[in-house]
């Protein structure tokens, strides 16, 4: 006991080893907010405080689960969830995962699912391929989207108004005149 | 922008029969418009940017002689159509049919056929003036029921041209086919299948 105690006065505290960078929590799987004190080190990231943050040179494949505001911008494969929270993926960000946020923005490219709860915001030279499932989606000119759209809404939908129907000319096969005719009916062809 | 009134877009419309919740097959590429304006009414989307994806993959060379290359047609029709059969209820082709070769369109117009469910409609249109060497093309949206917003694209020479009895012919397997003539020179085909 007393060599425990003489250990415990002349202890010195170990020099506190540097806070893991994001790509070594990233790799290790372990989840960001979990760590108490945490400071981002990289330069490029300090637009990111407050946030947790994936810069350009990291890689991840695997499962992304995320308590807090999420921004990508390196590359990731696999699912990333944030039950709660925003996804960023930036200009330089590339996801092919599925994916399921409170909200989501992309000025990147996702390939893969996306289930937004509230929004999803695919800004213009961003990329999305793949089926979304939201409340809300806005598309900005410029965007690349392939994919199935599902709006989920708690409203119930508008109703397709019934167009009157107007009463149609119909010309049977007449030839051809150098001014084209008025919009109308033209050649009714059933089967 | 331009806007226009369309016939055809209405008779699109009107076939929507006040039911929501359909599917809902669009050609002229993602825009917020489009989406929302079928949203709005419960239905769902699919879009593509067909053009471009033509654009994807016969471009690099000579655009109309790739279409005949089997490995190329298959990869397109992979990437544009690989869709189950009689999922859509209908289908927003705009002006995309025009930039196929006879062989490639046939293909195309059969397996939209088998994508659309029984009675959906298709709308396409088809430029009707002959004797020119390009034609305008746009990206197509829609406003309202009557009414689509047109952006400028870049011109480009079609594959053919079309008059009403090759559209007949052309969508034969189909159950009807309505033709609208416009003032700019475009024939609107809403075709049933």
């Amino acid at each position: 006991m007393w060599n425990r105690r003489k250990e415990e006065e002349h202890h010195t505290p170990k020099p506190a080893s540097a806070p893991p960078t994001s790509s070594e929590l990233a790799k290790e799987g372990i989840p960001m907010s979990t760590l108490p004190g945490r400071t981002v080190t990289e330069p490029h990231l300090d637009s990111h405080r407050g946030q947790a943050a994936l810069g350009k040179s990291v890689i991840v494949k695997g499962q992304i689960f995320s308590r807090e505001d999420l921004t990508i911008d390196g590359e990731v494969e696999g699912t990333v969830e944030l039950q709660e929270h925003r996804l960023t993926v930036g200009p330089n960000g590339k996801v092919v995962a599925s994916v399921k946020a409170r909200e989501v923005v992309v000025l990147g490219t996702i390939h893969g699912n996306v289930e937004t709860t509230d929004k999803l915001d695919i800004r213009k030279d961003a990329k999305l391929v793949g089926d979304v499932k939201t409340a809300r989606i806005v598309i900005e000119d410029g965007a690349y989207f392939k994919g199935n759209i599902d709006i989920v809404r708690a409203e119930a939908p508008r109703q397709v108004p019934k167009l009157e129907p107007k009463p149609q000319v119909v010309v049977t096969n007449a030839p051809a005149s150098n001014t084209p005719a008025m919009a109308a009916g033209v050649g009714d062809h059933k089967r | 922008m331009e806007t226009r009134h369309s016939h055809g877009l209405e008779q699109f419309c009107s076939s929507l029969e006040e039911r929501p919740g359909l599917s809902i097959l669009d050609f002229a590429g993602a825009s917020q418009q489009t989406i929302s304006f079928l949203t709005n009414y419960g239905h769902r989307v699919y879009s593509d940017d067909f053009v471009h994806q033509l654009d994807q993959c016969f471009a690099d060379g000579d655009f109309y002689q790739n279409q005949a290359n089997p490995l190329m047609a298959g990869k397109f029709l992979e990437a544009a159509l690989d869709f189950n059969e009689g999922i859509f209820d209908g289908a927003l082709v705009w002006d995309s049919l025009q930039f196929l070769t006879p062989q490639l369109l046939q293909t195309v117009v059969h397996k939209l056929h088998r994508v659309l469910r029984s009675g959906a409609c298709l709308l396409a249109f088809f430029h009707a003036e002959e004797k020119v060497d390009t034609i305008p093309t746009y990206s197509y949206r829609i406003h309202d029921p009557r009414t689509i917003l047109l952006a400028s694209r870049a011109k480009r020479k079609p594959a053919q041209f079309f008059n009403n009895r090759s559209l007949e012919k052309l969508f034969q397997d189909y159950a009807s086919v309505k033709f609208f003539l416009t003032r700019d020179h475009l024939r609107e085909v809403i075709v049933r299948r």
